[in-house]
């Protein structure tokens, strides 16, 4: 039993030694000359395929989910009717998916008159989607007002990012 | 500010507390000296009970600003018995001009008694003597009617010291930010956290009862205003209303809420009256009217309306009749708020990308600035109206907090909470 027991300790640090890496690397021969050889590894890189169509993914690339007002505005801009375009497009070929729109503030006025602000702004990109063909009884929105910031700094480029209409799906998508 | 000494020939015709008091409408403050020795007891648990409560009423006249309450050490006479007149002369020489000298009792089942007087150290007489029984756990709320008795004796207004705050207790990251319901005594002590969290809180309001609370949450499917029960810590949904429901305030008398509700995001004052639950809308127009605020009487409201192109106070009559702007100054206006005494509105301005927390009168006239910073906003009124609260984020970047400030635009301070704070709101005096 004994000297079972030593030589299977034996053969443990033996191959304990077998894994350890040799300290200096084994001299390669150099490279034969002679035909090119066929690798199978495939050229260029992996690109991503697109996202599967009526997925929220998809919803996102092909229109955007947010949109951008100035300071104290309800107004949509040229670049937020694009984008809600795109947004209508894509819920009038899905017609089962249903949407929330939440509206939101920069963090410069006051809490109760940002939630005000915050619901005319869903409520502005709501009626320009309903103007596109969108039922109206697909859309909820909600206003934060300056409680959800996407951009948690202080400065003009958080401050214009936080000033958004977001069109959240909430079902109805493939996943 | 300065101390008025009525002369001993017109003594005679004058109320006793107006001997020695504090005039407190002007905004320069001169503090008056007041000893406030450790109460006196006969054991260790009663000196030590005794030497809190005195603690507790020196920090709360200190902080009022009104009143410079003398180091201890300073003292000459070491009272052991309250019920003989102090040696006015010693407390003279150390430039006392009023005395408080306290006792306290520890009695059978576990009551304590405390008695106190309060002197005029000038005239050599006694302004105030009273005792009172309580459990020892009640030794801070003691305090703070102590407090509010003196305040009241030497400043000819009522107190503000056995009071609460309700505000929003604040966590985490501002991109997920957690926000709690969360109340303290008016000097910080004892918060304790009313929701847990889940779900965002925001604008507390107490009842003039101090019993409920009117807050908004997004806890229910559509966000919208609920009450609190602070004693049994019930919370309701207030009313079913079509759309989201925000910015809620009691009436005077407690039996309504007005607050905004949005339709077609569009926002108007509507009210509701908490025993028919009938609920009346009072604006109607495009512009965002919201933060409705009754005036004391409960005849009027002043509320926050972008009608006029920007943001801006108006007022009308509680049956939303005789809409008028009263707000005519630089910059923008909101979360305008009635003080209990009637004569002052505060406001939140905004004005060359600072926010400023000022007072105006109902007429719209006599406006004055009291604050500035990156963003002070939502003041709520102490029930004597003499003190403000607000939150201040001081600077981009720094998390709230809440400060207070007096009408006068002196004394600001900082009010202590366990973390970031917001929307702070002045309970009325606890009966």
């Amino acid at each position: 039993m004994k000297s079972a027991f030593v030589s299977l300790t034996a053969l443990l640090f033996i191959s304990a030694c077998a894994s350890t890496p040799p300290a200096e690397p084994a001299p390669q021969p150099a490279p034969e000359p002679g035909p090119t050889r066929h690798t199978p590894t495939p050229s260029g890189h992996m690109t991503p395929l697109p996202p599967v169509p009526g997925s929220i993914a998809e919803f996102q690339k092909m229109a955007g989910d947010r949109v951008y007002f100035a300071y104290n505005a309800a107004q949509l801009s040229h670049e937020a009717r694009a984008v809600l375009s795109k947004q209508a497009q894509w819920l009038n070929r899905y017609r089962n998916t249903r949407i929330l729109i939440d509206g939101n503030c920069d963090e410069r006025g006051t809490r109760e008159y940002n939630l005000a602000l915050g619901a005319r702004r869903a409520s502005a990109a709501r009626d320009y989607l309903v103007s596109l063909g969108v039922s109206p009884s697909r859309i909820s929105t909600i206003s934060y007002g300056k409680e959800r910031p996407i951009d948690g700094r202080s400065n003009e480029r958080a401050w214009a990012k936080n000033r958004n209409a977001h069109t959240g799906i909430v079902s109805g998508a493939v996943s | 500010m300065r101390i008025i000494f009525a002369l001993a020939l017109m003594a005679i015709a004058l109320p006793a507390w107006a001997r020695l008091e504090i005039d407190i409408s002007k905004g320069h403050l001169d503090p008056m000296p007041i000893a406030i020795p450790d109460f006196v007891g006969a054991s260790d648990p009663e000196r030590q009970v005794g030497a809190q409560i005195a603690e507790l009423v020196r920090a709360n006249l200190e902080r009022s600003g009104l009143f410079r309450p003398l180091d201890p050490a300073s003292f000459i006479e070491h009272q052991s018995n309250i019920n003989v007149q102090p040696r006015f002369a010693d407390w003279r020489i150390i430039k006392a001009d009023a005395l408080l000298s306290g006792r306290l009792v520890m009695e059978s089942d576990n009551r304590m008694r405390i008695e106190f007087r309060l002197w005029d150290v000038l005239d050599q007489t006694q302004l105030v003597g009273l005792q009172l029984a309580t459990t020892p756990e009640n030794w801070r709320r003691i305090g703070n009617k102590i407090s509010d008795v003196i305040y009241q004796k030497l400043t000819g207004e009522t107190g503000y010291f056995d009071t609460r705050i309700v505000f929003t207790a604040e966590s985490g990251p501002k991109t997920d930010r957690v926000k709690r319901l969360a109340i303290m005594d008016q000097d910080g002590a004892n918060p304790t956290f009313l929701t847990s969290g889940k779900y965002t809180v925001l604008t507390p309001r107490f009842s003039p009862t101090a019993q409920q609370i009117t807050y908004m949450s997004y806890a229910s499917r559509t966000p919208s205003v609920f009450l609190f029960n602070i004693e049994t810590g019930r919370q309701e949904v207030l009313g079913d209303f079509p759309g989201m429901t925000f910015a809620p305030r009691f009436s005077p008398d407690g039996t309504k809420v007005i607050m905004s509700l949005v339709q077609g995001g569009n926002s108007d004052v509507w009210v509701m009256d908490l025993r028919t639950r009938q609920r009346q809308r009072l604006t109607n127009s495009p512009a965002i009217d919201t933060s409705p605020s009754f005036s004391p009487d409960g005849s009027r409201i002043v509320f926050n309306s972008d009608r006029g192109g920007s943001p801006q106070l108006y007022m009308m009559n509680a049956d939303g009749s005789g809409i008028h702007r009263i707000s005519f100054g630089k910059g923008n206006y909101s979360a305008p708020v009635w003080s209990p005494r009637g004569d002052l509105i505060a406001f939140t301005k905004s004005l060359n990308r600072k926010f400023h927390i000022g007072v105006m009168r109902p007429e719209g006239d006599v406006e004055r600035i009291l604050t500035t910073s990156y963003l002070d906003e939502g003041p709520t009124w102490s029930p004597n109206g003499r003190v403000l609260m607000f939150t201040r984020e001081p600077r981009p970047g720094a998390g709230p907090h809440i400060w207070s400030i007096d009408l006068t635009g002196a004394n600001l301070r900082q009010v202590p909470t366990p973390g970031d704070a917001s929307d702070p709101a002045w309970s009325p005096l606890i009966q």
